[in-house]
């Protein structure tokens, strides 16, 4: 355990320090969910009904900025190579690093999130709603992710293919996100249900992810 | 030095090593003994990085076996044994100290204290510099720290004395010495002597 909780620590002992991280993914978030609006004209009934589709949309696209990182950063000074050849088993690690990756950068979009609603004139419930999602579903995110980082480890450039790789992997979560939230807003079905299998989705990725990941980069020797 | 469960020797058996679809060296057997050192050497290419990164178990292992007899065996060799590559595993945002209390305790195993290592290797005064300042042969060190820090059976070691100035070379050599004397095993891949008397050497063929 002393490990893991190790791990954890210098992995968000690291992205604070160097920064960034964070602050670019929500000012992305910001932008994505500032354009709407000009690209759509000034309805403001429309921009209600669309807004929680829009803020999952631009939360979706932010986090995967910084996913490139994820395990790169320690492929290339050789800190995986320490990881995959520690007693820690390797499953345990990846779960560790993202679960410190969406403290990072996946939870500042969920504080955001409110904030963004704002623009997008949706009401405080309609807001709450969506942030609630947000909390339940960008951790599903991050942990899909994870495999899309180890698959990509070794390519030059791999972060445009993580995209590619991911976003399909992401509809689901994208679906019930934006389902359940529009069920808080306008029915008629309730709440519940959307967001119950949203939950059961983050919770299956947090299992799947991780083995995933860990097959994926055991392959990935060579 | 901290002690660990002694190993009676690795023994690698017809060990065959695939890189791409380039074959690297096959049929490839050797034993190296408690308190041993095996030399790696030959010409650029052929092979020692790969057959040091096949005993760490990052390299998968074609063809053959690869055993540590008496050693902990619900580990893997790998899992047994220190691996110093030519990446630091650094980071630069980290201090020295932090650097080295991340690999200790995530490593685990007995440790004799990260202090006393990086007195050691001569890292003691700066030990809050971020990694990003060090010279290539501090880094080196550092990593060195990490050999000691954690007590590890098997060290494997991709020309460890790149980097290094004569003192440090020396430093290394009296390290190795110790870990040998400790009923350790070492296996260098080296283009040059590395300051170790009575060492056996393994010879890999040139590139076919």
């Amino acid at each position: 355990m002393t490990a893991l909780a190790n791990i954890f620590l210098r992995d968000m002992r690291l992205s604070v320090r160097l920064g960034g991280g964070a602050l670019i993914g929500v000012l992305f978030f910001l932008i994505v969910v500032t354009l709407m609006p000009f690209a759509i004209g000034p309805d403001l009934a429309l921009l209600a009904r669309i807004g929680p589709a829009i803020l999952w949309l631009g939360a979706l696209l932010a986090s995967l900025l910084a996913l490139d990182r994820l395990i790169a950063a320690d492929y290339e000074d050789g800190s995986l190579d320490l990881i995959l050849m520690a007693r820690v088993p390797l499953e345990l690690s990846l779960a560790s690093k993202a679960l410190a990756h969406w403290l990072t950068t996946g939870l500042p979009l969920v504080i955001a999130a409110p904030l963004l609603g704002l623009l997008l004139n949706l009401d405080p419930t309609a807001t709450g709603a969506v942030a609630l999602t947000l909390l339940a579903g960008t951790p599903a995110l991050t942990f899909i992710g994870l495999i899309g980082a180890s698959l990509t480890v070794a390519l030059r450039r791999g972060g445009l293919l993580i995209a590619v790789l991911v976003l399909p992997l992401a509809v689901p979560v994208l679906i019930f996100g934006v389902a359940a939230s529009n069920a808080a807003i306008v029915g008629p079905v309730p709440f519940g249900t959307p967001f119950t299998i949203l939950c059961a989705l983050t919770l299956m990725s947090a299992v799947v992810g991780p083995f995933a990941a860990a097959a994926a980069l055991r392959h990935g020797l060579e | 030095m901290a002690q660990f469960r002694q190993p009676a020797r690795l023994l690698a058996t017809e060990l065959a090593c695939l890189r791409g679809d380039r074959s690297v060296f096959t049929g490839l057997s050797f034993a190296v003994g408690a308190g041993q050192a095996l030399m790696v050497n030959g010409p650029n290419g052929a092979g020692k990085s790969s057959l040091l990164r096949l005993i760490a178990g990052l390299v998968r292992i074609e063809a053959g076996q690869l055993v540590l007899e008496g050693g902990n065996p619900e580990a893997t060799p790998g899992e047994q044994a220190h691996y110093l590559g030519h990446q630091d595993a650094l980071k630069p945002s980290l201090s020295v100290i932090e650097n080295l209390d991340f690999w200790v305790r995530y490593l685990g195993g007995g440790m004799t204290g990260t202090g006393a290592a990086l007195d050691t290797v001569g890292l003691s005064r700066i030990l809050n510099l971020p990694a990003a300042y060090l010279s290539a042969g501090q880094r080196r060190r550092l990593s060195i720290a990490r050999l000691i820090a954690v007590a590890r059976p098997v060290w494997l070691l991709d020309e460890p004395t790149s980097a290094l100035d004569a003192t440090a070379q020396a430093m290394l050599a009296g390290l190795m010495r110790q870990h040998l004397a400790n009923g350790g095993m070492i296996l260098a891949a080296t283009h040059g002597p590395i300051g170790l008397d009575g060492a056996k050497e393994l010879r890999l063929g040139g590139a076919p």
